[in-house]
């Protein structure tokens, strides 16, 4: 077999354990529940009758492996089970299924985040080449010490001050992200505006920062200065010299930032009130509803390690020594 | 070897030595290294400063007590209430006050706690080496497959929003990131011939660790130890924010920022008022960004180490 | 100017920008190079021999600056000229070689891209083509004059592909594509082992000499220096000792700096032996993991006396030394001591066992705690073995500083305060410090100045005579085992070659290995190589 099929084929076979891991160790996480957790969400008036139907129904009365596996399989059908909310203790149950409330919130928020990345990407690409590029001018100076500033801030605060300044003072954008399925489309960019330069903000100071010193690394490699001093001029070296190397960097550092974004996106949600998953899952840490909790937190992780492992197979695709092995 | 006691009897002059000796203190060495510090970091050293004073002292410098209500919900500026009061009529300022000690100490006894477990097991891993090792950094690779925040919201579901077990969460997860580091520093240090050498001569274990590694790894580890504190803090902020962090009465910024930010909204009536929630996410701000300053410039420091002589 | 002139440097002043500010690296140089001469540039680390070799293509590396001078190529002046100008000579009529290959490759591009890189570039830019219509087929016959392996088909290959002595004559190949007028090398074999070094000597001897360039050889070696320049110029801490056509410089230096650099082969030790073995190695096997580096190696070392472990890298020199001192239990065989048999891990041997055999290594930088003065790193042993402290540690302490040519005042030095010699010597007074019967050199005068190196070997025999120590002197260097050896164990492969006393191992006849590895050692006399590719020998080298 090629060495770069099985290398990748080792990277995604430990990705997927990984994830299996990270799914036992969040669906454990419900075995720490406290005894007394089927009256607090039932309430206090739940009778014992209702409380044992309620931990049946959570499945404490089977074995623990048993469980996993069942809501392992269920999980990767899309099915999270029911949520606790919406329970009461008479035991009339207008819950609703998980992946009914998941499923929209995880479109929104994937929305968003797809206009941020789609804009935050490319801006934090360029800004990074060219401060490597021309390192140590006042530009290069002036953007490192403001992402400094930026990545020092939380996010909460650039959302406010951006709130403050184009939606209170000079109303430009909604401060409000409300949204609905209904919504069409243009209103929905009008209505995300916000929520989304502030997520841009946070990641192009990062990305920035780290595009910069993945290039300076690379240009201060001893092929480089070979490039030069065989007279090749400065698009030369960079397109035919520097880029066929820089696939693996770039790849980590946008992977990383789009895991970081995922990440971001959960306070943004809060601050203006939009509709995704991030906001589902603060709400349901609050109401300790914990079959949401779970989901999204499987659903975060998930991506955050399907990102990584696309980080590192471009790596290893891109890597000639594997490409061309001896 | 058989002319030690020769030699030494004809050498009588090393009861001098101490005298001729120029020796300096850690103290003069630190003192000529503040002299040449940057701006940004007298800046950030000032600043951290002012925030412990104040947190040290919140008491002297509140001019309420931390849960005290008044009668008048979102008092404006000025009069009896500096920064006016919040959505139930506490005064702002006080809040803030104690807002510092209650939010920096959070953050750096989690930060200490996260130095405690991350960098014990980062150091035993480096040293140990073989099936520690691998069990370890295995353990930790898979934490970190998820993301931190994600995690601490799940974990403070379960547990439930009380500060000892933010502290625990966030320390347990976040000495993930200090076990990375602590390792990979050590496991340079450890390879390194002199750790070699003390280990030929029949050193113990503890003594390498303490007066051959230790020593050697500490710079890094206490830059990493600012930039720790400053994401814990954010962390922390973030949580409180989000409502499941530190909780009311408590007095604490994140939670400030939530409570009184429908005041931006009068922007164009009270420009003062719609300040209010940006002052305490400003105090957060400036904390990292001074704790960011001051560690640049340690690094930058320790990085030209040859050159303090 | 005379029409001859190639390149005419005049009073160059270069700087360097480290800790905030701006440091002279060159101070005030002159050098002349007219068509077809080779330069050797030779000097210590930071004499700044690189820089200089750089500038004359113009070229200053970030973090440089050319501040004066006048760096005169064809009438145009290199230092004011731009980036744009100068590019139309570099890779065109100057071209470099670099140190490292491996590194100096681009990974991403097939060898034979690379090779004709510059010269396309020169073909289609404003240069007058140099008459070389098919490029490839070109870069096949240079391929082909160096003598690599399949000349036609190395060019597919990508850098990572092929030894690092192919790279750098695929470097050399690329150089001489454009058929330039001036190829700078700097230090373009100190990264390979001696007995591959030859081999790409000549080679890239052989191609200067058929295309007669004009070439700048950089490097610290003078022996090597001495087979490829027409004349040598020697710099020290950025200024010129001297220059003089190569012969005249080894035969009668005016300067005594210069005639420092090769003191170190004038050592000799008279060499002697005696029957009262100290240390045995029996029959020794030695694997990391499953790779078996030792294969039944078997050592005698006399009391009081040097053995020299020689061979190159990989040969297990090394790793003989981790079986001595425990840290590699050995899989077969036994360490016999004194007449008793060490235990075979370290774990298991006692206080004295450790105190007797004590260990100098290659990179004095390494062997030192940056966090520990001199007074600490020299006191330690004291206190550990034989328990002193206080005053009597202190008075201790600065005897043996003075028997390693040092006083009180490196006391409370760092590490970071010491120059490479005096590291050394203080990494030499810890092991005293032990009262060892037998110390383990690991090359510890390889990473050395020349010019250090003697005295650190005059130190080590003094101390010998003195204390009647016993060195395991393990090096790849021929001319330190001339100075310093009794009796000499040749390795290869992690085989024992041969043993015994250094006037017969050095004299003929020799096994296969033995030879290879005396003949490529360069010598200083300047028809060495030219004699060496006389001799049937060097069908072997060229393989």
């Amino acid at each position: 077999m090629h060495p770069v099929l099985s290398t990748v084929l080792k990277r995604v076979g430990l990705g997927i354990v990984t994830l299996v891991i990270v799914s036992a160790i969040i669906f454990s996480s419900v075995s720490l529940l406290p005894g007394d957790f089927g009256e607090s969400v039932l309430g206090q008036a739940a009778t014992e009758d209702t409380v044992a139907a309620f931990r049946k129904e959570l499945g404490l009365d089977e074995p623990a492996i048993t469980r996993y596996f069942n809501w392992l399989g269920a999980a990767v059908k899309g099915d999270f089970g029911t949520s606790f909310s919406g329970r009461s203790a008479s035991g009339v149950d207008r819950s609703r299924s998980v992946a009914s409330l998941v499923g929209p919130r995880l479109y929104n928020t994937l929305f968003l985040a797809g206009v941020t990345a789609i804009v935050a990407v490319p801006l934090a690409l360029i800004l990074g080449l060219t401060a490597a590029l021309y390192r140590n001018s006042f530009y290069d100076r002036s953007i490192n010490a403001v992402t400094l500033t930026t990545i020092a801030t939380p996010e909460f605060f650039v959302a406010y001050i951006l709130i403050l300044l184009l939606s209170s003072l000079w109303p430009v954008f909604p401060s409000l992200a409300n949204i609905s399925e209904a919504t069409p489309l243009l209103e929905r960019l009008n209505k995300i505006a916000l929520p989304a330069l502030t997520l841009t903000l946070v990641i192009v100071a990062h990305m920035m920062r780290m595009t910069r010193a993945a290039i300076i690394n690379l240009l201060s490699s001893p092929y480089i200065e070979m490039a030069q001093l065989k007279g090749a001029t400065r698009s030369e070296i960079i397109l035919k010299h520097a880029l066929p190397n820089a696939w693996a960097p770039i790849a980590t550092v946008v992977a990383f930032n789009l895991a970081f974004l995922v990440v971001g996106v959960v306070v943004v949600e809060v601050v203006f009130v939009y509709p995704g998953i991030g906001q589902l899952m603060v709400d349901a840490v609050t109401t300790r509803d914990i079959p949401v909790v779970q989901a999204c937190a499987l659903i975060f992780a998930a991506t955050y390690i399907v990102l990584n492992l696309i980080a590192d197979v471009i790596g290893i695709v891109s890597n000639p020594r594997l490409l061309h092995p001896r | 070897m058989n002319n030690s006691e020769e030699a030494s009897s004809g050498y009588s002059a090393a009861a001098e030595v101490g005298l001729k000796r120029k020796r300096r203190t850690r103290f003069e060495r630190m003192r000529i290294g503040l002299g040449k510090a940057p701006l940004s970091a007298w800046f950030g050293m000032i600043v951290v400063s002012a925030y412990v004073i104040v947190a040290l002292f919140a008491p002297l410098f509140a001019p309420f007590g931390e849960a005290d209500i008044f009668p008048t919900p979102y008092a404006p500026w000025g009069g009896e209430h500096f920064f006016g009061t919040d959505q139930i009529g506490r005064d702002i300022l006080t809040r803030m006050i104690y807002g510092a000690r209650n939010t920096m100490g959070i953050a750096l006894v989690t930060t200490f706690l996260s130095f405690l477990i991350g960098g014990t097991l980062g150091l035993v891993a480096a040293i140990s080496r073989g099936w520690v090792d691998q069990l370890l950094s295995r353990f930790v690779d898979v934490l970190m497959a998820i993301p931190s925040l994600i995690f601490a919201l799940m974990l403070l579901s379960i547990f439930g929003s009380t500060i000892s077990s933010l502290i625990i969460i966030i320390a347990v997860l976040d000495s993930t990131r200090v076990f990375r580091l602590t390792r990979s520093v050590a496991v340079n240090v450890v390879v390194m011939d002199y750790v070699e050498a003390a280990r030929l001569r029949g050193e113990k274990l503890g003594w390498i660790m303490r007066r051959e590694i230790l020593p050697n790894i500490m710079p890094p580890l206490i830059a990493e130890f600012g930039l720790r504190f400053s994401f814990v803090f954010l962390t922390i902020a973030a949580l409180s924010f989000l409502g499941v962090g530190i909780q009311p009465p408590t007095a604490d910024w994140g939670s400030m920022v939530r409570e009184n930010a429908s005041l931006i909204q009068f922007a164009k009536y009270d420009m003062k008022a719609a300040m209010t929630p940006l002052l305490p996410a400003a105090a957060i701000a400036l904390l990292t960004v001074a704790v960011n300053f001051i560690v640049d410039w340690f690094l930058h420091q320790t990085s030209g180490l040859r050159d303090d002589g | 100017m005379t029409d001859d002139v190639l390149i005419d440097m005049q009073n160059i002043h270069i700087e360097g920008f480290s800790d905030e500010e701006w440091h002279p690296i060159i101070k005030g140089v002159n050098l002349k190079l007219k068509r077809g001469q080779v330069m050797g540039l030779i000097g210590e680390s930071g004499a700044g021999k690189s820089t200089l070799g750089l500038a004359a293509m113009g070229f200053a590396r970030s973090g440089c600056r050319i501040t004066e001078g006048r760096i005169l190529f064809d009438g145009m002046d290199l230092a004011k000229a731009s980036t744009k100008e100068k590019r139309t000579l570099w890779g065109s009529r100057m071209t470099y070689v670099a140190q490292s290959a491996a590194a100096a490759f681009n990974p991403a591009h097939r060898l034979l891209e690379q090779t004709i890189e510059s010269a396309e570039r020169a073909a289609a830019g404003p240069n007058e083509s140099n008459g070389i219509t098919d490029l490839t087929q070109d870069a096949v016959e240079l391929y082909d004059a160096l003598k690599l392996p399949n000349p036609d088909s190395i060019g597919d290959r990508y850098p990572h592909q092929v030894s690092g002595g192919q790279l750098q004559r695929v470097m050399t190949a690329m150089a001489m594509s454009p058929r330039p007028d001036l190829i700078v090398f700097d230090e373009p074999t100190t990264a390979l082992d001696v007995t591959t070094q030859v081999g790409v000597l000549a080679a890239m001897r052989e191609i200067v000499d058929k295309y007669n360039t004009a070439a700048i050889y950089i490097t610290h070696d003078l022996a090597v220096v001495a087979q490829m320049a027409d004349v040598i110029k020697v710099l020290r801490h950025g200024e010129e000792v001297e220059e003089a056509e190569t012969r005249e410089m080894l035969a009668s230096p005016k300067e005594a700096y210069t005639r420092s650099l090769w003191s170190v082969r004038s050592l000799e030790k008279q060499e002697e032996t005696n029957d009262d073995e100290i240390l045995r190695i029996e029959n020794v096997d030695a694997a990391y993991g499953k790779l078996k580096v030792l294969h039944d190696v078997s050592i005698s070392v006399p009391r009081g006396k040097t053995v020299a472990v020689v061979g190159e890298s990989g040969s297990g020199k090394s790793t003989a030394a981790r079986v001595i001192t425990g840290l590699l239990p050995p899989s077969a065989g036994q360490v016999v001591f004194n007449g008793q048999p060490l235990p075979a891990a370290l774990a298991n041997r006692n206080p004295e066992h450790l105190q007797k055999i004590q260990m100098i290594y290659q990179m004095a930088d390494t062997a030192m705690n940056p966090r520990q003065t001199v007074e600490e790193i020299i006191g330690r042993p004291l206190e550990f073995y034989l328990g002193l402290d206080g005053a009597a540690k202190e008075r201790r302490v600065i005897e043996l500083l003075e028997m390693i040519e040092l006083d009180e005042s490196f006391l409370d030095r760092f590490p970071s305060e010491l120059s490479g010699g005096q590291k050394q010597r203080v990494c030499i007074a810890r092991a005293l410090a032990a009262e060892p019967e037998m110390i383990i050199c690991d090359e510890v005068t390889s990473a050395l100045d020349q010019i250090v190196q003697e005295g650190i070997l005059q130190l080590l025999l003094k101390l010998q005579r003195e204390f009647n120590i016993t060195y395991l002197f393990i090096t790849h260097d021929i001319a330190t085992v001339k100075a310093i050896s009794d009796q000499i164990v040749v390795m290869c492969e992690g085989k024992v070659v041969e043993q015994g006393m250094k006037s017969e191992i050095l004299t003929p006849p020799h096994p296969e290995y033995t030879e290879l590895l005396l003949a490529s050692v360069p010598e200083m006399d300047p028809d060495w190589l030219t004699n060496l590719l006389k001799t049937n020998a060097v069908a072997d080298l060229q393989k």
